[in-house]
């Protein structure tokens, strides 16, 4: 139960870092949070050469409102996520994602950037950021570019962003931001990862007519992910219960669980269903 | 590396790989920061870092590099009269074996630090954190109330 040795480096700029990352030869790990890493380290699931601690780089800190876009620096920790004032008036579901996440001493550590990164396929943020739209901005040695958030996942524990790429910033579209939102999570425990985990928005006009919607799950098998027949089942509508019957019976035809310790393939299919309704009721009653 | 723990401030050489509960433990000698599942999930090893609660098995010796570390030895006033927190754990029975008792703690003063009035199932929420394979939660819980309801004494 301890990590294999490695090189360690602490880089103080981003510049900096990304050189680090780009080295031929030698896997390196960028170590955000360690909230995810430092356990598979310690069990030697991942045992990289060299470990690049980003924790004194500047450029990755920092919430801002710019334009229509809330930009958070990767390295927000969820507690920040949580309570910061900024995020909670404008984000409100990624805010109320964020508590759901582990405990306080998880919380003070893991960070945004690392849970995208991480890609858990039952974690509560990244599920968050696809009802919201964000675009995740990396950079390289290369240069920078821009992920739509629908784009970054690609399978459990897996994503588009290559091992010399650094996610340095996520931001989210203030106009998804403020719509009414529902964010339904199974876990055994509180603080325990999520089974299954549902995120939904909805924007709904003064006639109760539904104008546009997001829904996003996790924890069904595979990547998180949107499910746009579910969303187009409720937009023209005015989420009536037929129309929300529509929703859930395209989740369970989109959903493809896998059977383990903690549930069936019955069982989870049965609670992602259930979970998308109850984000629906909750995205409802909040508008 | 140098750390401040317990307002005594170090200075080591220790490899990168080292876990902060192993330097505590190991190197400065402090073994009431106790090393349960080393992934995480117990809540055993929970220290104060900066005055926030971190795992000490998720964080490596360099990291706690000019940090400030609280451990349970630092709850203590000056003639080793315990902090009121831990009289409360000993008057309600709140620990069987101790070995989740550092944890509980320091979550506990965390909360209260936070949250100096907390509803039972605030309490429990927050010791969700850390497990005891005693199950003594009840008494645990109930030392924490009454903790919280004595009020008044420095969370800091």
């Amino acid at each position: 139960m301890k990590p294999a040795p490695f090189h360690y480096e602490r880089p103080t700029s981003l510049a900096e870092a990304l050189d680090l990352l780009a080295a031929d030869g030698v896997e390196t790990k960028a170590l955000a949070g360690g909230q995810s890493l430092v356990p598979l380290m310690n069990l030697r699931l991942a045992r990289p050469d060299v470990l690049v601690d980003l924790d004194a780089v500047a450029e990755l800190r920092g919430i801002s409102r710019s334009g229509d876009q809330v930009r958070i620096g990767a390295l927000t920790r969820h507690e920040q996520t949580a309570t910061d004032a900024l995020v909670r008036e404008r984000l409100p579901l990624l805010a109320h994602a964020a508590v759901h996440i582990g405990h306080r001493a998880i919380r003070t550590r893991g960070t945004l950037g690392g849970s995208l990164a991480h890609a858990d396929p039952a974690a509560e943020l990244p599920v968050a950021s696809l009802a919201l739209g964000a675009e995740v901005d990396v950079a390289s040695a290369r240069g920078a570019r821009t992920i739509p958030i629908a784009e970054l996942f690609d399978g459990p524990l897996s994503t588009t962003v290559a091992d010399d790429e650094l996610i340095v910033a996520v931001r989210y579209p203030v106009d998804a931001g403020r719509r009414p939102f529902g964010f339904a999570e199974l876990a055994r425990r509180h603080g325990d990862f999520a089974l299954t985990v549902a995120a939904v928005t909805l924007s709904v006009d003064g006639d109760g007519g539904c104008r546009a919607a997001t829904v996003a799950l996790g924890g069904i098998g595979g990547s998180p992910r949107l499910v746009g027949p579910a969303a187009r089942a409720l937009i023209g509508t005015r989420i009536d219960p037929a129309a929300v019957e529509l929703a859930v019976a395209s989740v369970d035809d989109a959903v493809r669980p896998v059977a383990d310790l903690h549930g069936s393939v019955a069982y989870r299919r049965a609670m992602a269903a259930l979970l998308t309704r109850q984000a629906i009721a909750m995205a409802r009653g909040a508008r | 590396m140098r750390c401040t723990v317990n307002g005594t401030s170090h200075r080591l050489d220790v490899e990168p790989r080292r876990l902060a509960v192993d330097v505590l433990r190991e190197n400065l000698g402090l073994t009431g920061t106790h090393a349960g599942c080393e992934h995480g999930v117990c809540g055993a090893c929970t220290i104060l870092l900066d005055g926030e609660p971190v795992r000490s098995c998720l964080l490596f010796a360099p990291q706690l590099d000019g940090r400030d570390v609280r451990t349970v030895e630092g709850l203590a006033g000056p003639g080793d009269e315990l902090h009121p927190l831990q009289q409360s754990f000993g008057a309600h029975h709140g620990l069987q074996c101790g070995f989740c008792t550092p944890g509980m703690l320091l979550t506990a003063l965390d909360l209260l630090g936070h949250n100096p009035t907390p509803t039972r199932d605030e309490v429990r929420e927050a010791l969700s954190a850390n497990l005891c394979r005693c199950t003594g939660y009840q008494q645990i819980v109930d030392a924490v109330m009454d903790s919280s309801r004595g009020g008044a004494f420095d969370c800091t």
